[in-house]
């Protein structure tokens, strides 16, 4: 009975069926199919002769249940047809797709060929054995100060953006796109770059940035525009990381993944998962959230023996800049740390307008310090966390009893938060600071406050460095 | 494993099957599905059907494929060589699996949990006619330099039995027969390998008082907040507070025999940092690497749902284990949200009625049977041991009023609460000392007053008072500015300070802040509290308050954490005096 069976399903394999029993947003029902394997590829020829992709939702004895990436758009239940190819969906990956564009299914959007490559990977991955992961611990200097001195970003680290709707989240992840280093290597970079709903003239910005500085044959990108059928989003970030996989682990690239916006593809989640009547959790926000996110951002990181790593910098819009909302908070918990953006500081004018007390890097311990950095970078750091921190409390206290009030630390506190905002956050969307200026641009910061504030650092540090 | 065919699939939905035809299947049996040979388990069974939860990616299964039954419930495997290995949720072993399949991990691959081709060397501790039962230990092999793992009658045998003949001290595998036992004329062999259903408890003689403290050597959680061996705690707390460090911090320096550290649907990194720092670093109190004590759990955010669900239950069971051969074993669960959001994942795909938040209706009493699964007993050979549980909560949006917060909160004694705001402002441990409580200070009383003369409770007591002080004066500093306290106020205000940075705070970094001993902690206490009397009487004569927090000696107290060894405690004593005599000095300037 066994071998019947596998005889059976091989033979069956890509057999047309003809007639959908229902169609209901993205999702095409197929009743009197043989036995069809869960998360299976599915073509689907349209009425008109066009192939769409889809991949098996559900299957049961008495039905199978496809979304179609492409939409359902123009299908009607007779004239529908549908293979059923046997195999998970698969992205055939190639370095050729850098300096290419192209769709979230990796096929071409630039007019040129569908690209090619000599092996076909399943677009879900597989999970990383813990054991064989290496511990990231290599300092990219950014050349952006709040960034480098204060959340600093590691090789191979999962670095998301908070922002919120018209704050310059874009303009920062091209800026560090551009200027992102490792120093002390030649390094063989690359650029994947995978936009979920975005407007056209977001990817249009990125494009430009990059096509600016010359690194566009180094980047693929994939783009399921705000106006492509939001199902596509779904699929978007595990193309384009079954592809950055590819580049890191088997071709040696220092891979940079820029996922925008990760907002939209949990509402496309949201969207098909209501469409299929699931039980809804958090805001209406399937189940699984949870776990389908840490699919795609676990897909990072570097693994011992292989030159190659994976950085992911996804950016998400907090809606209504609620940072508990459900998208912002599960991701929190999944990423090694977050950068927060704040509309009161870009209202100021500040750039990039980075909140550093809620922002953090969970892998800056091991990347900083004597010999990666600068000996004197983590109490460095804490120091700034701890004083602006107090700074907050004292702007309280001033909007209560008057600046004219405070006692003369906290009057310094006001005039240290002023500086660290203006001189030390703000800089120019091309300016690029290297640790050094950035570290001693910190010092200057804290030399406006009284040496025995500065609990954090060392007497031999204050010694070399504190010019107050 | 081709055990019996069961069944045939007839829905796949995600991790959740629906089996039909079933004839003979258990609840909770274990079975392979396809011929992928995925794992998974028997949750639920109605008339001639199944539901069946697959432990591995369900892609590929189709309706009419068959379904094996192996006659077992989902089971640890408990040998020597469990310590110092890393295993995924359902007791795979990682290392091996990398051997199997490579840097990924690929699916219907499994290994046995422990290596069975390793020779042990033997020690018989029973002989031949002895009488035994489960739980009776037949004789001993030493797994690690330190720890010295019993062989014991399975938990599976029950009544007296008679032993007939028991292996001669030498170099065995695990599978081979180390005694044959009998009763009532039937005979059965033992192994140094038994296996214990992962949902069921193990078997006790009796349940001890929790009176011996879990020593962790972090200051917050030892003096204002103890833990006693066998006590359960949770620490909730929001993304980024610090939970993952506050339990990295415990597993290394806690004076627990077997740690446990389960990462439950945590970040791969974090894991591999376990895995890369636990060899090198060396216990404080045997001088010997951590990982000779120590058994991980991996189960990464990205490996399948329902082995997360299993993975705490895998991980108590072998803390259980350990705690029948008389150890203390402290579990760390990171994070038991993750657990739950599991069930509400796989309960959500059951289609069953959820209720609060969409968690199943069940989900309070998975809570408590788990935490209960913890304490301080007598074995059923009569040695002493505990298992201890330490349960992080990562509650949605930092706010401790979602239903995992609440439910474990009702199970668990000992309640560390993380704060954004000291994390923000890196206050390590963010522990908050407002929101925190410990069940246990009342019955750890007595040890830690033996130790101290009677000072610990009546500090302790002192301390938590001037804190909760200061938290209202600090609301008034806000309205109308600290200019506006008398001195004696804001030398509270001062105190508290001093508190929070010389002795709440930890530097995990630290070489010697990291690991604060109890002696010292003593120590650190009293002489915070000296400088609070004396630093009162002296402003109750006058002296202004700036001049006392400008004595030389007060910048001695907020960096002993950093500069008193602790050997070497008696170095605060010596402070003590300084801060006696500086005091005394500027008292004598300013009386008439």
């Amino acid at each position: 009975m066994k071998n019947d069976i596998i005889v059976d399903r091989s033979l069956l394999r890509g057999r047309e069926y003809r007639g959908a029993s229902r169609i209901d947003g993205p999702l095409v029902y197929m009743k009197n199919t043989h036995p069809v394997g869960y998360g299976e590829l599915v073509e689907i020829l349209a009425p008109d002769g066009k192939r769409r992709s889809g991949q098996v939702l559900d299957t049961s004895d008495e039905a199978v249940c496809v979304q179609v990436f492409e939409g359902t758009d123009g299908l009607n239940l007779p004239d529908t047809r549908m293979h059923f190819l046997g195999e998970p969906l698969s992205l055939s990956v190639t370095e050729d797709m850098l300096g290419r564009v192209m769709n979230g299914l990796g096929k071409s959007r630039d007019g040129g060929a569908d690209p090619r490559g000599s092996e076909d990977r399943d677009v879900n991955g597989a999970p990383v054995n813990p054991t064989s992961r290496e511990y990231p611990r290599d300092f990219i200097q950014t050349g952006i100060s709040v960034i480098d001195g204060m959340t600093t970003l590691i090789q191979g680290q999962k670095l998301p953006i908070f922002s919120g709707n018209g704050l310059s989240h874009n303009e920062l992840a091209a800026q560090i796109a551009r200027q992102a280093k490792v120093r002390g290597e030649g390094s063989d970079f690359a650029i994947v770059f995978a936009a979920m709903g975005v407007k056209y003239d977001v990817a249009k910005f990125f494009i430009d940035s990059f096509e600016e500085t010359g690194v566009l044959d180094n980047v693929a990108l994939f783009l399921s525009l705000a106006d492509d059928p939001s199902i596509e989003r779904t699929i978007t970030p595990r193309t384009a990381l079954t592809l950055a996989e590819h580049l890191a682990f088997d071709r040696g690239k220092q891979v940079l993944v820029i996922m925008t916006d990760m907002t939209n593809y949990c509402e496309a989640l949201r969207e098909i998962s209501t469409q299929r009547g699931e039980i809804p959790s958090r805001k209406g926000y399937p189940g699984y959230l949870y776990s389908n996110l840490a699919e795609i951002y676990e897909r990072s990181g570097k693994i011992s023996g292989r030159s190659g790593s994976i950085t992911q910098l996804p950016i998400l819009t907090m809606p209504n800049d609620d940072i508990s909302h459900p998208i912002p908070d599960l991701t929190g918990y999944i990423t090694e740390g977050q950068i927060v953006f704040d509309r009161q500081l870009s209202a100021s004018g500040v750039y990039p307008p980075v909140n550093v007390l809620p922002s953090l890097s969970r892998l800056m311990k091991d990347g900083i310090g004597e010999g990666m950095t600068r000996a004197d970078h983590p109490h460095l750091s804490n120091q700034l966390f701890a004083s602006y921190s107090h700074v907050k409390d004292v702007r309280n206290l001033a909007s209560v009893i008057g600046e004219e009030e405070l006692s003369e630390t906290d009057n310094l506190y006001m005039k240290f938060g002023d500086f660290f905002e203006h001189k030390f956050l703000n800089q120019r969307f091309d300016e690029d600071r290297s640790i050094e200026e950035t570290l001693d641009l910190a010092w200057q910061a804290l030399s406006i406050l009284p040496s025995e504030e500065l609990q954090r650092l060392t007497e031999e540090e204050i010694a070399t460095y504190y010019k107050g | 494993m081709q055990g019996r065919i069961i069944g045939q699939v007839s829905r796949v939905n995600g991790p959740v099957l629906k089996v039909r035809g079933i004839t003979d299947a258990a609840m909770m049996e274990l079975v392979h599905v396809g011929e992928g040979q995925i794992v998974g388990e028997i949750v639920k069974l109605s008339g001639s059907t199944a539901t069946v939860q697959v432990y591995e990616d369900a892609t590929g299964i189709a309706p009419s494929d068959n379904v094996y039954g192996s006659g077992m419930s989902l089971s640890c495997q408990l040998a020597p060589g469990l310590i110092g290995n890393i295993y995924d949720g359902i007791q795979r072993p990682l290392e091996e699996l990398r051997k199997l399949s490579g840097d990924f991990i690929s699916r219907g691959i499994s290994a046995s949990a422990v290596d069975e081709s390793k020779l042990w060397h033997f020690v018989p501790l029973a002989k031949a006619g002895d009488s035994v039962s489960a739980g009776s230990v037949l004789g001993y092999v030493d797994e690690t330099s330190r720890v010295r793992h019993k062989i014991m009658v399975p938990s599976s045998f029950s009544g007296e039995y008679t032993v007939d003949e028991i292996a001669p001290e030498g170099d065995m595998k695990v599978t081979d027969t180390v005694a044959r036992i009998s009763r009532d004329g039937h005979e059965e062999t033992v192994t140094m390998v038994q296996y214990h259903p992962i949902r069921v408890p193990r078997p006790v003689k009796e349940r001890l008082n929790l009176d011996i403290p879990l020593v962790t050597g972090l200051r917050v959680i030892d003096s204002l907040f103890p833990l006693a061996k066998g006590g359960t705690v949770a620490i909730p707390g929001g993304f980024g507070t610090g939970k993952t460090m506050t339990q990295h911090s415990i597993a290394q320096w806690c004076d627990a025999d077997i740690i446990v550290y389960i990462g439950c649907g945590e970040r791969g990194n974090e894991m591999t940092d376990v895995l890369r720092e636990f060899p090198h670093l060396v216990d404080p109190r045997t001088g010997k690497s951590l990982m000779e004590r120590t058994i991980l759990i991996a189960n990464t955010s990205n490996m399948p749902v329902s082995a997360r669900e299993a993975s705490i239950y895998t991980g108590i069971t072998m803390a259980e284990y350990y705690r029948d051969m008389g150890y203390n074993v402290a579990i760390m669960a990171d994070s038991t949200s993750r657990w739950a959001e599991a069930l509400r994942e796989l309960s959500g795909r059951m289609e069953e009625m959820p209720a609060e938040e969409g968690f199943p209706a069940y989900l309070a009493t998975r809570i408590a049977q788990f935490y209960e699964r913890a304490g301080h007993v007598r074995t059923l050979s009569s040695d002493e041991g505990s298992v201890s549980i330490i349960g992080a909560v990562s509650p949605p949006g930092g706010d401790f009023s979602e239903p995992v917060t609440q439910h474990t909160r009702r199970f668990v004694r000992c309640f560390w609460g993380l704060d954004r705001a000291l994390a923000s402002a890196r206050h390590y441990p963010a522990i908050s000392w407002t929101e925190s409580y410990s069940e246990y200070a009342g019955e750890l009383r007595t040890w830690w007053d033996d130790k101290s003369q009677g000072r610990w409770s009546r500090n302790r007591a002192r301390i938590m008072d001037l804190l909760q002080k200061e938290t209202r004066l600090q609301q008034i500093v806000k309205l109308v500015g600290a200019d506006a306290l008398p001195d004696s106020q804001n030398f509270i205000i001062e105190v508290c300070t001093l508190f929070k940075n010389a002795f709440l705070q930890q530097n995990a970094f630290d070489e010697i802040d990291r690991y604060c001993s109890p002696e010292k902690q003593i120590a650190m206490m009293d002489i915070i509290m000296t400088y609070y009397d004396e630093g009162q009487a002296a402003i109750s004569k006058g002296v202004p308050m700036v001049k006392i927090r400008r004595l030389s000696v007060v910048q001695d107290i907020a960096r002993m954490r950093f500069n008193v060894s602790n050997d070497n405690v008696q170095q605060i004593d010596r402070l003590a005096l300084k801060l006696h005599r500086s005091i005394t000095q500027l008292g004598g300037l300013y009386e008439e």
